[in-house]
Order: C-alpha cells, then sequence, then structure tokens
C-alpha cells in the first residue's frame, strides 16, 4: 500500500510572528522555517505504518519555493522514502493546494492520503476537505487513531463531544490532530540517508494547474495588546463590567 | 526560544565566527552542509529538551540507590539514555565504517551543548561512555574494537574511566591497583577504585571499564601504567554475555550536585577472579588515556560553559519579570516598581555572567574547529595551539562558570536560594568541574609547567600571531578601537611576564616558577577570553545591523571583558614577574 503525505513549510512554532511594515503579509524575513507541526504527525504515522508492514512506499509531497526542499528532506529523514517537489514562487491558496494534490493523487495513486488537520501559519483546516472533495475520496478528519483493516481504514477522530469512528473505504484521507502520536526525532544515519533518496521536482504548469489565488488577502494585523487588567471590589461590580463593558454576559 | 541556550549565538559561533560550512572542504566531512548540520541540531535539540530536560530536578532529589546487590536509577533516566542512543549520537564522531557518521567535532561540540544544558548529570553516562570507547578505538586490538565497539556505540553497553583510587587521585603515578599475568595470557586485576562516574547502573546490560594497572614488577611512576578493559560481564566470542567478571561495587558516594550520575567505589579482585585484558602496549595506560582524553577535556569546559550559561537564561528570564524598587532618583512610592533587570547592579551581574558563559562556550568551540582542522586536515599547527590551549578550555569555564551561576543565584535573591528554582541545582552540579578531568590547579602546572613551552613554544607563537591578526582586523571598526588598543598594550605586557616565567624555567628554578601557576593560569584565560570577544565583537559587526540589540548585547560584552576583566588580570602580571612568594614561604606550622 502506498501513503502519500503532504507536507508545508512553515514558521517555526517558536518565532514570535511580526507582521511587514505595509501590513501586506507576515514577515517571513530570516525567520526560522520548519516542518508543520500536523504535518510532522502525518509523517510519523505514515512511517509507523509502514513499520508496521502495512504500507510498502511512503511518498511526500510539498509545494512552494526551492526552499521547501529542506522540509522535504526532513520528511525524508524521518523516514518517508521519496518526495515530489511541486515548484512554484506563487504561494497557492488551499484550493489550489487542493487541486495540486488531486493532481499528484491522479499520478501516484496511493490507497491513502494523509495531511496535518491544518498549517500553523494560517490555521485554515481546508486542504484536506477540499481534496477529499475534489477527490470523491472518503475522507476521515482530526485524527487521532488510525488503523488499517484490508480495504478500509477505520479513523478515530476528536470531535467537539469527544470521540468518533469512522470506517473508511480505501483509497481515503486522513488529517491529523496533536494526539495521533509522538513524532520522533530524525536520528543522524537517516539525515544523511535522506540526502540521497529521490526527489523529484514537478510544477503547476506540468500537472495543468492553475495557481492564480482566488482569494485576495487585504491586510494583514497583528492582534492588538491585551491591556492590563483590573482588579474588581466586588462580585457585582465583576457581573456588571462582564454585562456592560465586555458584553459577554 | 528555547532554555537551554540562545539559538541565535550558538548559530553566530558555529558558521560566522568558527566557518562550520567550511568544513565540508575537508574529504572526512564532504557529506554535509548546513542544512544537515541545522537538521542534526534540531534533533540534538529535541533529544535535549524532551529527554533530558524534564528530569533534571528528579534526579537531583532521587540519587541513585544501592540496595547491597543492584542500584536503582530514575525511569526516565533510561528512557533519556535510549532516546540519545538510537539517533546515533553515541557513534557520531566515528567512522562510517565503523558505524559512525564523521560528524564534525565542531558541530558534534554544539549538539552536546544542548545536552550539558538540560542534564549535565544524564548526560555524562553516554559522553563517557563516547569517550571509552574513542580510547579502544585507538588503541585497542581489532578483536577487541570487534567485540566491545558495536555494544558501546548502540547503547547496548557503556563505559567508564577507572583511574582514580581512595589514596590516589591527582598524583596518578602512584597508583596501586595491580594486574597479574595469568596463564591464558590475560590479567587479573586487583585494587580498589574511588569516585568512578557511572561504574555501576541499572541502564544497560554491560559496563566497561577502562582501568589504569600496574603490571606485577612493573616500574613504579608513570611508566609503569597500562590500561585494561575490565567488563562487569565477561564475553563469549561472539560477543554475548558470559559469567559475571570479579568486579563489585563497594558503595555509592553521595554528592553535592551531578546526583543523577553513579559515583563509585569498585572492588577489582576480591575473589583474585578479575579477569583484565590489556590495551595496546603495557607501560603506556596514561599517555593513551590523555591522549584520547582531549575531547573529554573540552566536554568538561563545555558542561561548565553550559550549565553556566542556562543559569544566566533563568536569571535573565526572572530579572525581566520580577518588579522591585524604582530608580534611585525617583522617590514617588505610588510609582509602579521596576523590574529588576533595570538596576544598574542586577545588570552588572547579568552582564557579568553574559560575558563568562558566551566566552566560554566560544573558547569550547574554538578548540572542537582545532581538532577538525588537526585530525580532518592534518594541520599540525592546529594540533599544537590545541594542545596549548586545552588546560585553559577546560578550567577557564570550570572557574567561570560556577561564579555565573552564583550571580544567577544572587539575581534571583531568596528565590535563588531555594529548591523549587534551578539555579541552586546549576550552581552545585558546575562545582564539580574545577576537581574532576585534573583539578584547577594541576591543570595550571601542565600549562606553566609544560604546554607553553612544548614544541620550542611555538604554541605562543602561534596564539599571539591569533591575538594580533584579531587585532588588526577588528581595529578596522571604529568602535573597537579603543578596545584594540587598552587590550594591545596589555598584551604586551603579559608576553612579557611570560617571557619572564620561561627564563626562570629554564634556568632550573623550577619551584619557584610555578608556585604562582594557579594565579597564572586565570590570567592567561583572560587574555585568551579577551581575544575572543575582540574576535566575536567584530564579526558581529560585520554581520548585523547597528540598531540590532543582540549586536549591541555582544559589544557591550566585549567591553565589559577589556574594560574590568582583563585590568583585574593585568594587575597581577607585577607579582607573578617578581614571583611573589606570599604563599609558597608559608610554613606548615604558620596556618
Ligand atoms: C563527581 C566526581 C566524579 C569523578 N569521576 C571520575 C571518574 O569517572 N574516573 C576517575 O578516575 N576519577 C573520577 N573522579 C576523581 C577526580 O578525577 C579526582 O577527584 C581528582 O583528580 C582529584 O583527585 P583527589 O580527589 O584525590 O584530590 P587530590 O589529588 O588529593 O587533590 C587535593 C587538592 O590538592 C591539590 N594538589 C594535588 N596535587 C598537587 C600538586 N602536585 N601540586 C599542587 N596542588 C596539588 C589539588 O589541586 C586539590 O586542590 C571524579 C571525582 C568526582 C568528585
Amino acid at each position: 500500500m502506498k501513503v502519500l503525505v503532504a507536507v508545508k513549510r512553515v514558521i517555526d512554532y517558536n518565532v514570535k510572528v511580526r507582521v511587514k511594515a505595509d501590513q501586506s503579509d507576515v514577515d517571513l524575513a530570516n525567520v526560522k522555517m520548519a516542518l508543520n507541526p500536523f504535518c510532522e504527525i502525518a509523517v510519523e504515522e505514515a512511517v509507523r505504518l509502514k513499520e508496521a508492514g502495512v504500507a510498502s512506499e511512503v511518498v511526500v509531497v510539498s509545494i512552494g519555493p526551492k526552499a521547501v526542499q529542506e522540509q522535504l528532506r526532513t520528511a525524508l529523514a524521518l523516514g518517508g522514502d521519496r518526495a515530489i517537489h511541486i515548484d512554484t514562487e506563487e504561494l497557492p491558496d488551499s484550493l489550489a493546494v487542493a487541486k495540486l494534490l488531486k493532481a499528484v493523487v491522479a499520478q501516484e495513486q496511493p490507497q491513502l492520503v494523509i495531511l496535518g488537520k491544518q498549517a500553523i501559519d494560517s490555521d485554515n483546516n481546508q486542504t484536506g476537505q477540499m481534496l477529499g472533495a475534489l477527490t470523491g475520496m472518503p475522507q476521515g478528519t482530526f485524527a487521532s487513531k488510525v488503523a488499517v483493516d484490508g480495504s478500509s481504514v477505520n479513523v478515530t477522530r476528536e470531535v467537539d463531544g469527544g470521540l468518533q469512528t469512522v470506517k473508511l473505504q480505501l483509497p481515503a484521507i486522513v488529517t491529523t490532530d496533536l494526539r495521533l502520536n509522538e513524532p520522533r526525532y530524525a536520528s543522524l544515519p537517516n539525515i544523511m540517508k535522506a540526502k540521497k533518496k529521490p526527489l523529484d521536482v514537478t510544477t503547476p504548469a506540468d500537472l495543468g494547474v492553475s495557481v492564480a489565488r482566488t482569494v485576495k488577502v487585504l491586510k494583514v494585523e497583528a492582534p492588538a495588546e491585551r491591556s492590563a487588567g483590573v482588579k474588581v471590589a466586588s462580585v457585582a461590580e465583576l457581573v456588571d463590567k462582564l454585562k456592560n463593558e465586555a458584553k459577554v454576559i | 526560544m528555547s532554555r537551554l541556550v540562545a539559538e541565535r549565538d550558538l548559530e553566530f559561533l558555529l558558521y560566522q565566527v568558527f566557518g562550520a560550512e567550511q568544513l565540508s572542504q575537508y574529504p572526512r566531512y564532504s557529506d554535509y552542509d548546513r542544512e544537515s548540520f541545522a537538521q542534526i541540531l534540531a534533533t540534538a535539540k529535541g533529544v535535549a529538551e524532551d529527554y533530558f530536560l524534564p528530569h533534571f530536578q528528579q534526579a537531583d532529589a532521587h540519587e541513585p540507590q544501592f540496595d547491597g546487590s543492584t542500584v536503582t536509577t530514575i525511569a526516565a533516566l533510561k528512557v533519556a539514555w535510549q532516546q540519545f542512543a538510537d539517533t546515533g549520537l553515541l557513534s557520531a564522531r566515528q567512522d562510517y565504517e565503523h558505524g559512525g557518521m564523521q560528524l564534525p567535532a565542531l558541530v558534534h561540540m554544539a549538539c552536546n551543548a544542548y545536552f550539558m544544558a538540560a542534564n549535565p548529570a544524564s548526560a555524562a553516562y553516554p559522553f563517557l561512555t563516547s569517550a571509552a570507547a574513542n580510547v579502544i578505538r585507538a588503541f585497542g586490538s581489532s578483536a577487541q574494537q570487534q567485540l566491545y565497539l558495536p555494544a558501546m556505540l548502540d547503547g547496548r553497553f557503556a563505559g567508564t574511566m577507572a583511574l582514580t583510587e581512595p589514596d590516589v587521585g591527582s598524583s596518578l603515578g602512584d597508583l596501586t591497583t595491580k594486574a597479574i599475568k595469568h596463564r591464558d595470557g590475560n590479567y587479573r586485576i586487583k585494587g580498589q577504585k574511588m569516585y568512578i562516574s557511572g561504574g555501576d547502573q541499572d541502564l544497560t546490560e554491560n559496563i566497561v571499564h577502562l582501568v589504569l594497572a600496574r603490571i606485577e614488577g612493573a616500574p613504579i611512576g608513570v611508566k609503569g601504567i597500562s590500561m585494561f578493559i575490565v567488563p562487569k560481564f565477561r564475553l563469549h566470542e561472539d560477543g554475548s554475555l558470559a559469567a559475571r567478571n570479579d568486579v563489585q561495587l563497594a558503595g555509592l558516594l553521595h554528592k553535592m550536585g551531578y546526583r543523577g550520575t553513579t559515583s563509585t567505589v569498585l572492588s577489582f579482585g576480591e575473589q583474585d577472579d578479575c579477569h583484565g585484558y590489556l590495551v595496546g602496549e603495557a607501560g603506556q595506560g596514561l599517555s593513551y588515556m590523555f591522549k584520547m582524553m582531549n575531547e573529554a577535556r573540552i566536554g568538561v569546559g563545555l558542561g561548565a560553559a553550559m550549565i553556566g550559561y542556562r543559569g544566566y537564561l533563568e536569571s535573565l528570564a526572572y530579572a525581566k519579570d520580577r518588579p522591585q524598587g524604582r530608580a534611585p532618583t525617583n522617590k514617588d512610592p505610588a510609582s509602579k516598581p521596576l523590574a529588576i533587570v533595570e538596576h544598574a547592579d542586577v545588570k552588572r551581574m547579568l552582564l557579568q555572567q553574559k560575558t563568562y558563559v558566551e566566552g566560554g562556550l566560544a573558547l569550547c568551540l574554538l578548540a572542537a574547529r582545532l581538532v577538525d582542522d588537526h585530525e580532518a586536515n592534518h594541520d599540525e599547527d592546529a594540533g599544537i595551539l590545541l594542545d596549548l590551549l586545552t588546560p585553559i578550555v577546560k578550567s577557564y569555564p570550570s572557574y567561570y562558570g560556577p561564579k555565573a551561576n552564583d550571580l544567577a543565584i544572587q539575581v534571583l535573591g531568596g528565590a535563588g536560594y531555594i529548591r523549587e528554582y534551578p539555579v541552586e541545582q546549576l550552581y552545585r552540579d558546575n562545582r564539580l568541574n574545577p576537581i574532576h578531568e585534573g583539578t584547577h590547579g594541576i591543570q595550571s602546572l601542565d600549562l606553566l609547567g609544560r604546554k607553553l613551552w612544548q614544541h620550542q613554544g611555538r604554541g605562543q607563537k602561534l596564539l599571539f600571531q591569533r591575538m594580533q591578526a584579531t587585532l588588526q582586523q577588528a581595529q578596522q571598526h571604529s568602535q573597537l578601537q579603543p578596545l584594540c588598543a587598552q587590550y594591545g598594550q596589555s598584551l604586551q605586557k603579559f608576553m612579557h611576564t611570560v617571557l619572564t616565567l620561561g627564563q626562570t624555567l629554564q634556568q632550573g628554578e623550577v619551584d619557584k616558577a610555578l608556585a604562582n601557576s594557579a594565579i597564572f593560569l586565570d590570567v592567561m584565560s583572560q587574555y585568551v577570553v579577551g581575544w575572543l570577544w575582540l574576535e566575536m565583537a567584530q564579526q558581529a559587526l560585520a554581520s548585523s545591523s547597528a540598531d540590532d540589540p543582540w549586536l549591541q548585547g555582544k559589544l557591550h560584552a566585549a567591553r565589559y571583558q577589556i574594560e574590568w576583566e582583563l585590568p583585574l588580570a593585568e594587575a597581577q602580571l607585577p607579582q607573578l614577574q617578581s614571583f611573589n612568594d606570599s604563599w609558597a614561604s608559608m610554613q606548615r606550622d604558620w596556618f
């Protein structure tokens, strides 16, 4: 069984995010970048399936400028077998990403596609669902457990009310939640071996997909600074403030 | 930001100051590039933060226990050990053909920095094992290498260094442990060793002790000392465990700090059946140990610098957060108190720490770079300079790291003295470093009595050349000119002192020349670290913009080093040069 894992290069979760002076975007100049944590969990899950003898090949794919090859090699060091880089300077939005992934799915014919439930840069939480809609494959989002069973997969999902298990016919799509697994650290030998694993480069044009953005970003702003708290003298004052100032009750 | 080390500092030192990327020009390191270094450092950092840091305090509060037959350590330590081994860090420096990764010493040292800051006592087990494996690799027979190394490098066996005895510490030439030739061709070891780190534990299925002992009939003194492999369990030819060897744990020692590492008293040959296997040639034991201990000594310096570094970061975070008091000019009791980081005296304590620990880290990485130049590029001069600097690389951080930890406690005030904050433990842990791997005093004798004059003084010459080269470059930045001028003038005086000491030694007045060796070591360290601060300042100026707060921090630390620390060192030159004998001439009855 072949598993396809989509991974994204994002700002490192330790970095304090700053907005560009012209408010056009987040400032990425000289900022440490990393593999999106949810994607790391996706890679780990695929590698565990391979180690368990369930998967036979793990293919990782990423979309973006040449720099995303760094994250692809990280994914290879974690145990991916080969990588596909869809080379584009233009950063596509979720729908274009889903269309590109659909084209890769058509080429690779994986039985399972694993994605992070969201990327920590824009937190959209869309791509997996859109890919499901475009390909017609069943989807199990926010997975905290994945168990392949013959031609189907049981996915335990984290939903508001607790856990829900769905049984999906393969080929299927899974998006990962935080509790699915604890990703390993790449060992030194695997980091060096990853440099020699195949990494194919293709383009949106090769895949016949337009990456023109359909969503326009008007302005990016930092959240308002939290103002200092005040001490209230009584419960009555607190209730009053909640009602009349915060307007939450 | 990491709680263990400011990553920007580490990257600055690696890539800007010590040129890690250029190492891939050496054939041994040609597979590496910056990206692979970054990935390896990310693994080291992750394992250190996730598996070593969380039980830093727990390992201190729950010392290893010995019930008379077995030792018990905390469970988290076993997980940490296994993670360390699984990521390939134990064998990172070994050759590819031996299952290693040929990782440059410079990058390896940076990886180790994370572990030392996270939990030095737990890191001691893998570090000792790597060091012991290095010795066997360098001097063991190929049969010994095949038998022991694979298991030591994948984490099944651990290693120790067993030199010290109850009655013999600094003066190893006097050691008494015996090796008796047996008719099976091997030896039987008999004697006691003390303070042996990791001498017993419950992490690994076997322990490989490297024991220094005297073969029966061998001469007294250093020349009679040989090295033996003494496993806890003997091995069958296929490497599987055979009988328990006759080496017994006599007891655990209870320490001030570093409590997570077992410190053992070991009894060899109580039943006259402790099998030992000679390593290399008889009589070479001590020289083998010292040849391979160079990296271990740099490792001690690194540990001291990083325990200091961690204390600096802890106290800095506290100082930014703790409101207390007002500026001396502010008499308004209703005004908001300042965070203590705004008080001049707290800034002093923070800047002192910053200067000591970043200077110490730079020193250790310099040494690692010299290891690479020497070993991977066969640069003889790098080896000579490294030899000269090793006592300083071991001792400067060991002396100033605990000072930094002392200041960290002071920054926290009462909070610094209680166990709810980590700085008191950091101090206790760090206090070991001037004692083991050759005490401060012994290092100073080595520096002044030997290292300065080896190779006809070529090490000195190389060092002074490098200092001058830095001065020339730093002078191009007008901001650094006053510091360069002060340093340059002071350096002349220091060189003059070195000359005087050298002449006195040459005239055979050895006791007189060496009487103030520890002061000399401290003074020379300040000149070496002063040089590194000028180098860091000029590299920082060359690679960052003027309004960058990070750059301002570097420039101020350089200023502190040259304007405060260096004059303290310089003030002692007259006493050194006149062979002041206030203590040397004391008689024991006058105390
Ligand atoms: C926690 C810990 C871990 C250790 N781990 C190991 C280990 O794994 N393996 C191992 O073999 N050893 C180990 N040691 C032992 C350590 O290396 C010795 O303690 C050290 O070498 C000093 O020896 P000593 O304790 O006998 O002190 P001594 O040699 O008695 O020294 C006492 C004092 O006298 C000074 N002094 C001694 N001789 C001279 C001299 N000739 N001139 C001037 N001053 C002198 C010393 O500088 C020191 O200040 C460890 C020690 C500790 C505390």
